[in-house]
């Protein structure tokens, strides 16, 4: 049986500086949210290294050398916007990754805080509040999504696809997208309170075509016009694009990499300003 | 330490906390006591602040819950109705990043955290995953984490409702333990005994209103006689023999199966109802409970 008392008293006041910690929580919440769950990752930290590996190499090899041979025979020395069909495809690639780890972390992490199990409701009784659970539960994904993409920017230096040091940069690009879809992600799924399937909506019916129709496999511009808006409105279309010209210089006028750069932060920014309200609503009994 | 005045709190139409008053003061076992959807639970989140007034007056810990959240919070204990546990972490675990959000430093919460696992007699269990834990094992799992910030209240929203009786005496026993050591336990139940066990002063809320208020002992004195008379004669006849016992005893509560008499001496009563030709099918005499007060006060058993 138990014996020991804690420092002069299981609850002693006094050896805690409340105001001290209300401050630090005020500041540094969204970080306390972001480290709980990094470290319920590491529970699967080895399937996801493996993942993070295996996926970006299978996916490279499989489409840009194979899909790449029939390309770049078809096209001749022109290749796909003036490269070889795999450094096209690759920062595409990464991208299109990156916007599917985001989802689905915030389809299924968002809703299982709620529902499944409970974590959110547990957090917003310590100091912090709905909006450090918000950032914070961001920060995590993003770091998860991080992990993959350096993965894929490894394999695609080792491969000596594009230019190495554009290669790194797909790392900001890539979570300022990640950032953006996910917060898009949280903000629609946070105001599902019951799973009746609709969440694998986002996975087949947003994600999926959102690949398909972004200029990920090929120029938006060969997609007939009525189609193309798709691309206009896709995270991924615009990061993409980016991804392009930082890895082997794809023409990137001014005002495009500002459109670029803007709609991201557009869409993140307001996405993020709902997730919060959203969250307050919901965990405000 | 925790005053309210006129709390209210509306959901559309609907009104959970009816305008109640009540003071908590440091070191004191409070206790609201109501059956289910009397109001407990909100206005245990109103004094958290993660549930925001309607109207009335709110003092937390000299702070205002509507504009300081977290300096309330940073100095109360949560145990919350569900455990709301992170059942993919190790118990240990639960307890570390529950720390964290505090702001407490690594080392220093690694070490709480241990502490706490002996009190609340985990640390067997301190590596095993939250999922495979017993209902009583989860529950003192939720008050350890409750205690990691050394709170100076710790709120309790119905700490024992779903565990065996032996897990809750567990339970009592943890929170006598703070109690003694002047910790300030806040708690709702909707069990008289665990009212009357752990509560230095109580609350009987129903219907979002405060009907009663004193020690469990000074409302059953209030409210009640020392002892009840309980017989059952036939859930056919009961209303019958009700009928023919009338005047025995100061107060007679006719329930579906069984009648109740009131009277400060049990068994005088019982030797009156079998002067009267009266043979219930079965008799006992006890204690007036908590549950004898709420009948009094709302016409209604706590548990339904």
């Amino acid at each position: 049986m138990s014996g020991t008392v804690v420092d002069g008293g299981l609850a002693a006041a006094g050896q805690v500086d409340h105001a001290a910690v209300a401050r630090s929580s005020r500041a540094w919440g969204w970080w306390f949210v972001a480290e709980h769950r990094i470290r319920a990752m590491r529970s699967y930290v080895a399937s996801a290294v493996i993942i993070g590996l295996g996926s970006p190499f299978l996916f490279l090899i499989g489409l840009g050398v194979g899909l790449g041979l029939l390309v770049d025979a078809n096209q001749g020395s022109q290749g796909v916007d003036g490269v070889p069909y795999l450094v096209f495809l690759a920062p595409a690639l990464a991208m299109a990754g990156a916007m599917q780890t985001s989802s689905q972390e915030n389809t299924y992490g968002v809703f299982g805080g709620f529902k499944w199990f409970p974590m959110f409701f547990a957090m917003n009784g310590t100091p912090i509040g709905p909006a450090h659970i918000v950032l914070g539960f961001q920060v995590a994904v993003l770091v998860r999504v991080l992990v993959s993409l350096v993965a894929f920017v490894l394999v695609m230096i080792l491969f000596r696809i594009g230019d190495p040091l554009g290669a790194v940069l797909l790392l900001p690009i890539g979570l300022l997208m990640a950032a953006a879809v996910g917060f898009a992600v949280m903000s629609w799924v946070a105001t599902q309170t019951e799973d009746r399937g609709q969440l694998s909506f986002i996975e087949r019916f947003v994600v999926v075509p959102l690949t398909l129709f972004s200029g990920t496999y090929f120029p938006l511009e060969t997609l007939p016009w009525s189609l193309q808006w798709v691309g206009w409105i896709s995270p991924l279309w615009h990061a993409a694009e980016l991804g392009r010209a930082a890895l082997y210089g794809a023409p990137l006028p001014a005002a495009m990499l500002l459109v670029h750069v803007g709609y991201l932060v557009l869409l993140g920014a307001v996405t993020c300003a709902l997730s919060i309200r959203t969250f307050r609503r919901r965990l405000d009994k | 330490m925790i005053e309210a005045r006129g709390l209210r709190k509306q959901y559309g139409d609907f009104t959970a906390v009816d305008g109640i008053d009540f003071a908590i003061e440091p070191g004191e076992a409070f206790g609201f006591l109501g059956p289910n959807g009397a109001g407990k639970s909100t206005t245990m989140r109103m004094i958290a602040a993660t549930s925001t007034r309607t109207s009335g007056d709110l003092q937390v810990l000299g702070f205002d819950p509507e504009s300081h959240g977290p300096e309330i919070r940073a100095q109360l204990g949560i145990v919350p109705q569900a455990d709301q546990l992170d059942e993919e972490l190790r118990v240990i675990d639960n307890l570390v990043v529950y720390g964290r959000y505090f702001g407490l430093p690594l080392p220093y919460v690694k070490r709480r955290a241990e502490e706490l696992l002996d009190f609340a007699q985990l640390t067997e269990k301190r590596k095993a995953r939250v999922d495979g834990l017993s209902g009583g094992m989860k529950r003192r799992l939720t008050i350890a984490r409750g205690l990691i910030n050394s709170p100076k209240a710790m709120l309790l929203d119905e700490p024992t409702t779903g565990l065996d009786p032996q897990a809750r005496h567990v339970l009592w026993d943890r929170l006598f333990r703070l109690k003694e050591e002047g910790t300030t336990l806040v708690l709702t139940t909707h069990y008289m005994d665990e009212a009357e066990q752990l509560c230095d002063r109580l609350v009987v809320v129903d219907k979002g209103a405060i009907v009663a208020e004193g020690s469990p002992s000074a409302l059953i004195r209030q409210y009640s006689t020392r002892e009840v008379l309980e017989v059952r004669f036939g859930s056919s006849r009961n209303a019958e023999a009700a009928e023919r016992i009338e005047g025995i005893g100061s107060r007679i509560e006719v329930l579906p199966d069984r009648v109740l008499v009131y009277d400060d001496d049990g068994e005088a009563a019982m030797a009156a109802v079998h002067e009267r030709g009266l043979q219930p099918i079965t008799s006992l005499v006890r204690r007036s409970s908590l549950e004898d007060v709420f009948l009094r006060l709302t016409g209604r058993s706590l548990i339904e």
